[in-house]
This record gives C-alpha cells, structure tokens and sequence, in this order.
C-alpha cells in the first residue's frame, strides 16, 4: 500500500465510489442486454409456433 | 401574418389566457427573497440584479407550455403547417406574441421591483437594458423547447428540465450586465456578448423549432 | 415498418457481438494496469500530496463525459441525415454512460478539491460546466422516454442534442467568463494542454485508453439491447394484429 498519509480518505473515496458506479454501470447494462436477449428469444419462439 | 400575431396577443390577453401570472408570479418571488436571505439591505442590494433576472426568467418559464400546447390540441398547428406561411415564420410570431405578452411586461415591471429590493440607483437602467436584450431571447429558446414537447402529455416538467440549462448563457451575460451596470463597472463585453447570442438565437433557432414541430406533426 | 428486415441492424448485432468479448478484455486490461500503475506505483505530488492519484480516474471520466455528447452528436446528425436506426439507438444507449462519466468526473472533482479547496463544491468554471453537461445528458434521456414513438423519439432528441451542443459549447465560455476571478483549478489543469511529467502521463494514458475502450464496449452492448428491445415492441404489434 502506498503511503497515502493524511489524504487517504480522500483518495479512496474518490477510487471508491468511481469503481462502485463503474461496476455498477457495467453490471447494469449486461444484466440488462442478457434479459432483453431471452425476452427476444421467447418472443421469437412463441411467435414461429 | 399580423393577423396570425393578433390572433395569439388576444388569446394569451383574455380571461382564460393566464396573462398577468407571470407578472403575479415575479412579484410573489422578489417578495419572497427577503424572507429567504434575510432584510438586510445591503445583501439585498448585492443580489437584486441576478435575484431579478432570475425572476424573470422562471416567470418567462411558466407561460410556455402554454404556447403551443393549445395549438396542438385543437388541431390549428396541422392548420398552420399547410398554410403558405413557412414553419419557422409562425413560430418566430408565436415567440414574439410570448414575449410581448410575458417578456415585455416583465422587463416593465422589473424596475419597481427593483426598488423593493434596495436596487443601487445605476442599476435601473442597465437591468431593463439587459432584460429587454435577453428576455426576447428566452422567449425564443422557450419556444424551441414548447416544439420539443408540446405532442407530450404534462410536458411542462420535461420542458423545464429542457429549457433551463439552454437558458445559462443569456442568464450569465444577462445578469452579468445587470450587477455591473449597478456597481458602475464596465459592461461592454458581456453587453455584446449578451447581444451576440440575441441575435444568434432569434434568427436560427426558428428553423430548429420549425423543423421540430414538423417531426411532431408527422 | 419492420426495423429487422433492414440488414443494418441485424449486422449490426452480429459484428459487435463477436467484437465485445475481445473489446471487454483488452478494456479491463488496460484498465487494472493503468490503475493499478498510477494507484501504486507513481509519485506523490509536491503541492498535492497522494490526491493526485485522483487523476487517474478524473481526467479519463471527464473525457469520456464530453466525447460521449461528441459522439451522441455524431450519431444524431448521422440519424437526421441517412436514417440508420442502429445511428439513432446508438446515441439513445451512449447518454447513460456518458452521464455516468459526467457524474464520476465531478464527483472525483469534488473530492480532489476538497482538501485543496477547503469546500466541497466550488463553482470553478470546469466543475461547473461538467454539471450543465449532466443536466443537458438528463435531459435528452428524459426526452426518449417521454416520447412514444420510437421514429419520432429519435427525430426530437436529435434536434435536441444538434441546439444543445451549441448551448453547451456557449455555456462553457460563459462559464469561464462568469467565473473567471477564481484560481483557474490549477490542480485540475494536469490535462493534455501542460505537460505532465511522464511519470504521471503515461499511466494516465493506459487509463484513459482502457476507458475509450470500456465506452466503446458498454455502448455496443446497450446499442444491442435497444436494437432488440425495437424488435421485440415489433414482435409484440405484430401478435396483436393476428
């Protein structure tokens, strides 16, 4: 760990909640592309019936 | 066209048409300020011109949804958009009925409310300058954002959130000439800064606003 | 009507599924080195102390912020010209990326300036501007949603974001030249115009790569998940009629 002295709250706030809203984002939109593919795919099965 | 201009002024004017809200609605903000920040006249005096200018532009805001939504509903925009006049002429009217209807008297108005507020004496006039230069300007702007959203239902909250960001520059250099024009400094540039995105503003954005009423009406 | 039957949208989906599982890596990959490089092992500056490790995330997020508008603006001109829908989903999937960009760049921002200023906020002309661009980003998303038609939707938000960006860019002058008495935020100036030293540069430039790349890739996949979302509202219609 590098000596972050008296900023290290700071700065591990900042990376904190940077990564918190990046992974968030990320899990977001692929949780999101994943249940719209099913969603598609149900669709289209239903529909070829 | 005057009649189209005529037809708007006597809309807005009569009983249904909410014409002295906005004027209502400035006097009831600048009384609130004091209760807000306090009597002291000194504060009061600082913030005047942008507490003013502020004024104005909420109360522009709330007489816009107004412009175009009646229209829409009734069917006369389809009418308009067949009719020989082009797009962008009808909107630069239905602006400019908007803003002699909110905008003029506002502008008019500003000054006494100015005195409530302890407005330095050098301020008057550079107030109502720079309030006649912009509020045409927010008018048109608001217009823009009626076009985006007047198809929406209870599109006014929308139309806010639209047209207050699109409001910062003319607000900066608007209030700008106002707070220096009362504490005696010079005010050449953000008077023609002001007067540059006047001008800009009023002779685009009816194309942009014309071409955006044209998408809705398809 | 039918948005499928264009070959557009359908290779689309197929190209940029085969690119994102490579595009994802190689994100994540510059990422964690960039990250872990500046985080760990770059130098502590003399005025600032370890808040410039900061950097590594506020300058690649503001970039990402603005360029995001750029691209939203690419998008919609190209949708208002030619018509390709995948262009028009395209900017619709970028603004939540790019508004999560603006939110992190003012965020760190705050942060960073916190120690240095004393508050945390102050209205510096770049902070200040990153927050009118978040309200412009807000909102063209809250104009998508408003709007019902998909076609239409696409035609009002373009117009939006072409006269937005001309305010924006006007915004951000008269922002400077509201605010321009303040210390110019001298701690949030390490961007490309000074030269920073290479100890800091270069893993701030492996960090904004694997930042471009991760927008790229979140926009790809988003631009997938509206372009089906279209087909399956057409799907949909079309069961009703039957």
């Amino acid at each position: 760990m590098p000596v972050l002295g008296k900023y290290a709250v700071t700065v591990l706030s900042a990376y904190g909640l940077s990564l918190l809203f990046l992974v968030g984002l990320v899990a977001w939109s692929y949780l999101r592309w994943r249940g719209v593919k099913a969603e598609l795919q149900r669709q289209e099965d239903s529909q070829d019936v | 066209m005057i009649a189209l201009l005529q037809r708007d002024l006597r809309l807005a004017t009569r009983a249904g048409g909410g014409f002295g809200l906005a004027l209502v609605f400035f006097l009831i903000l600048v009384l609130l300020v004091p209760f807000g920040v306090g009597p002291d006249t000194a504060v009061l005096a600082k913030i005047a011109p942008g507490i003013l200018w502020l004024g104005a532009l909420l109360a522009c805001l709330l007489s816009l949804d107004r412009l175009l939504a009646l229209d829409w509903e009734d069917g006369a925009l389809e009418l308009l958009a067949t009719s020989p006049l082009p797009m962008e002429a009808v909107i630069a009217l239905k602006a400019l009925a908007h803003w002699l209807t909110t905008g003029l008297p506002l502008l008019l108005v500003a000054p006494v409310l100015g005195l409530m507020l302890n407005l330095p004496g050098a301020g008057y006039i550079w107030l109502t300058v720079s309030l006649a230069l912009g509020t045409p300007t927010l008018s048109m702007i608001g217009c823009f954002g009626a076009a985006l959203t007047v198809g929406i239902k209870r599109g006014g909250l929308l139309l806010s959130l639209l047209v207050l960001p699109l409001y910062v520059p003319t607000l900066i250099f608007g209030a700008e000439v106002a707070r220096r024009g009362a504490e005696g400094l010079e005010l050449a540039t953000p008077l023609l800064l002001l007067v540059g995105i006047s001008c800009g503003t009023i002779a685009l954005l009816p194309f942009a606003a014309g071409t955006v009423l044209k998408m809705n009406l398809r | 009507m039918s948005l499928w039957e264009y070959a557009n949208p359908r290779r689309f989906l197929g190209l940029s599924e085969r690119l994102l599982p490579g595009l994802s890596v190689l994100s994540l990959l510059l990422l964690t080195a960039g990250l872990i490089w500046g985080f760990f092992y770059s130098p502590d500056d003399y005025r600032m102390g370890s808040t410039v490790k900061i950097i590594y995330l506020h300058v690649p997020s503001a970039l990402m912020a603005i360029n995001g508008w750029i691209m939203m603006l690419v998008a919609s001109l190209v949708w208002l010209i030619r018509r390709h829908h995948v262009s028009a989903l395209a900017a619709k999937a970028a603004a939540p990326v790019g508004a999560v960009m603006t939110v992190i760049a003012l965020i760190t921002g705050a942060i960073w300036g916190q120690p240095m200023w004393g508050t945390w906020w102050v209205w510096d002309p770049r902070l200040t501007s990153f927050l009118i661009l978040f309200l412009f980003y807000l909102g063209y998303m809250a104009l998508w949603h408003a709007v019902d038609d998909p076609d239409k939707a696409a035609d009002l938000t373009s117009m939006l974001c072409l006269v937005g960006s001309v305010f924006a860019l006007l915004s951000r002058y008269a922002v400077n030249f509201w605010n321009q008495g303040l210390h110019q935020g001298a701690s949030l100036s390490l961007d490309k115009e000074e030269h920073v030293a290479d100890v800091f540069y270069v893993p701030l430039v492996i960090t904004i790569g694997g930042f471009v790349l991760l927008f790229l890739a979140l926009v790809l996949l988003r631009t997938g998940t509206e372009i089906r979302l279209r087909r399956i509202s057409v799907l949909i219609n079309r069961g009703r009629m039957t």
